[in-house]
């Protein structure tokens, strides 16, 4: 199906009806429940989980087939949202062309710090390319944050390209020529697709379950789904091939007629493209874009991603994502009366000893279970949560044997 | 006018006169064979063959053209392929994907951004790679990783790769070092086998006297950065100058 093979469409339709069903499997437990909190699908967290797997599938092209790390991939995200910004600002709200505007510009950048950066490898390329996201991070905080319409005006770029510390926002001043410059009461619109607006969602109930199904997630996972899809058409394509050689081994492929540097520098390209596209769509989701998102721990974190999940592997990235901002908000809203609200049940000395032992590694302390998680898969699934699962199924697969060969059957060898 | 015309080619690392004035010339379709004591700057001659070095005086001319300053990708696009001397494949890779990425190389050149179609979409570089690998009787292992493949079939994956790409000049870095001698057999007869059949010349640095007497048609004996003696191998057995070169060392080191 699509030019992808059996499996690979297989792992497309999962994806597909994952990400189509989210709202309810990612809301297991009743409302009001004591288990409520574990609830994930709400629409906020939903669409950072769908962005971010498109942040990570984009690095995973570079890392994950090239080998290159790049430790600066947050820049692309943040000049994807500040370019949508300004897209709604001058033009409108509907989010296509701000897209658009993001995955241009976004790769505009990428040629330039992809063409310096990739003249040196491993740890200097890392280097090199955090230290072009920490220039963007530090112009968009403060040099390109100073008023350039001059003292006595009050005009567009007041607060500079990038507003500073406080971040672009939306005004009621922005022109918006070819949209509406207020809504009809007066406020600033929302960003939407053709007159759908990114925010609105319908709810529904089904006894104690509440369902919400969110314009905006909708929207995101479509892009995400494309986005995967080319991925996936990427990593089997002879360019894929080409990249998965550089990492093998770069001097044979030197010495077998081929010029590295464009593959490594289009494969640059193409992952700052997928960056500049979820900070774009984080823009329409939520219209603001502040410097805090070119920060080096935004680069890191999707390292971290890519890395739990399994890097060079499809799926990986996107689980990576989905894990650690799972964890990033439902672990850090578990405070200490939740606790003993779960340990009611035990005698008070052991409820507070289990309280304490706890504590640290829930609420703001959850970078700590991130860490521990961490370096756990890193040392027992070097290749990350997917080879987990693949372990998982080769037990299944294994058992199901046994079982077929009590049965008499014979089980041919593969 | 031989196919590589290597005309006083001097290299110097600091205070080491690797190459001193070296001519040389390699007949086209010919088996050539370059031997020398260790230090005699034979591997210094070979990377400035194939880009990987410049040297500091002289002219190498590939077909008429020069190949100074030319990366190594592209004067393996001119047509000259190198046989590394430990096997340098793509261990990560399958066999099958191994030999398809220098039929790509071959088909698309240095650069083809072909991101959308898939590899095994591409029937005419499958099927180029499946014969390369039939007639390399590895059609057995075509999905096997290649880093799990034995010392003596990543040399014949080697050799294969860069025959696929249907070069004019075949560069052989002492291509049987490290092997066991019925492994290095096998790879004489596999040489033998490309140079009868294929229009194809073969440059071959190797230590291995028995390689070098059952292949080369033409050998040049290197010393101290300087071609002592190009002659036959037969001519080559009794020079009293290499022999000096050979049996000299060891007699002063005695």
């Amino acid at each position: 199906m699509l030019g992808l093979n059996k499996q690979d469409t297989k792992l497309l339709l999962l994806v597909i009806t994952l990400t189509m069903l989210a709202p309810f499997i990612l809301n297991p437990f009743p409302e009001g429940s004591a288990m409520a909190q574990f609830n994930a699908g709400y629409p906020d967290l939903m669409q950072r989980f769908v962005i971010f797997g498109i942040f990570a599938i984009g690095f995973n092209i570079l890392f994950g087939l090239t080998g290159y790390l790049s430790f600066g991939h947050a820049a692309f995200l943040g000049i994807g949202s500040y370019a949508a910004m300004w897209m709604f600002k001058i033009f409108g709200m509907n989010v296509l062309p701000a897209l658009g505007l993001s995955v241009v510009m976004s790769g505009m950048f990428a040629v330039l710090i992809g063409y310096v950066s990739l003249r040196r490898s491993g740890i200097y390329f890392s280097i090199l390319t955090l230290a072009f996201a920490m220039m963007s991070y530090s112009l968009a905080y403060s040099v390109l944050a100073t008023d350039m319409d001059g003292p006595d005006k009050q005009g567009l770029l007041q607060k500079g390209l990038t507003g500073g510390e406080t971040g672009l926002q939306l005004t009621l001043q922005d022109p918006r020529i070819l949209g509406s410059q207020t809504t009809a009461q007066g406020n600033i619109p929302s960003p939407s697709l053709f007159g759908l607006e990114m925010r609105s969602a319908a709810e529904m109930n089904i006894g104690d379950w509440v369902f919400t199904f969110s314009a905006g997630y909708y929207f995101s996972a479509f892009v995400m789904l494309a986005a995967f899809y080319l991925s996936i058409r990427i990593f089997r394509s002879p360019f894929g091939l080409v990249l998965k050689s550089i990492k093998s081994n770069q001097q044979r492929l030197n010495y077998t007629g081929m010029n590295p540097k464009p593959y490594m520098l289009a494969a640059f390209v193409i992952s700052g493209m997928y960056a500049g596209l979820a900070g774009g769509l984080m823009a329409a989701m939520d219209p603001l874009a502040g410097p805090e998102r070119m920060f080096w721990t935004a680069s890191g974190e999707v390292v971290l991603m890519t890395i739990l999940g399994g890097v060079g592997t499809l799926i990986g990235p996107v689980l990576g994502a989905g894990a650690i901002k799972y964890m990033e908000n439902i672990l850090s809203k578990i405070n200490s009366d939740i606790l003993h609200t779960w340990f009611a049940f035990l005698p008070d000395g052991l409820e507070d000893l289990l309280v304490t032992i706890i504590y640290p590694f829930i609420g703001k302390g959850w970078h700590l279970t991130l860490g521990i998680i961490f370096m756990l898969v890193v040392i027992f699934l070097p290749g990350g949560l997917v080879q987990g699962g693949q372990k998982i199924a080769a037990v299944f697969k294994r058992k199901k044997a046994s079982d077929e060969k009590t049965d008499g059957k014979t089980t041919p060898a593969e | 006018m031989g196919i590589l015309e290597v005309k006083n080619v001097g290299k110097r690392f600091g205070g080491l006169q690797a190459l001193g004035d070296v001519n040389l010339s390699i007949a086209e379709r010919s088996v050539h064979a370059i031997i020398g004591p260790n230090g005699a700057g034979k591997s210094t001659l070979l990377n400035c063959l194939v880009g990987k070095l410049i040297p500091d005086t002289g002219s190498v001319m590939f077909d008429g053209q020069s190949v100074l300053g030319r990366k190594p990708y592209e004067i393996n696009q001119m047509g000259i392929s190198r046989v590394f001397q430990t096997p340098e494949i793509f261990g990560d890779l399958t066999v099958l994907e191994n030999m398809m990425i220098p039929c790509f190389a071959k088909r698309d050149g240095a650069f083809g951004l072909n991101a959308i179609s898939s590899v095994v979409s591409q029937k005419d570089v499958v099927e180029r790679a499946e014969h390369m690998l039939e007639e390399l009787n590895m059609s057995d292992k075509l999905q096997m990783t290649s880093s799990s493949l034995s010392r003596g079939d990543k040399r014949r994956l080697e050799i294969g790769m860069c025959l696929s790409q249907e070069p004019r000049l075949l560069l052989l870095d002492e291509p049987t070092a490290g092997m066991a001698r019925a492994d290095t057999n096998n790879t004489i007869d596999l040489l033998k086998q490309i140079s009868e059949e294929r229009d194809i010349t073969i440059a071959i640095i190797e230590h291995d006297m028995h390689v070098v007497f059952s292949l080369a048609q033409r050998i040049t004996v290197l010393a101290q950065g300087t071609p002592l003696v190009e002659d036959t191998p037969d001519n080559i057995k009794g020079h009293p100058k290499v022999r000096e070169a050979y049996l000299g060392e060891t007699q002063t080191a005695a």
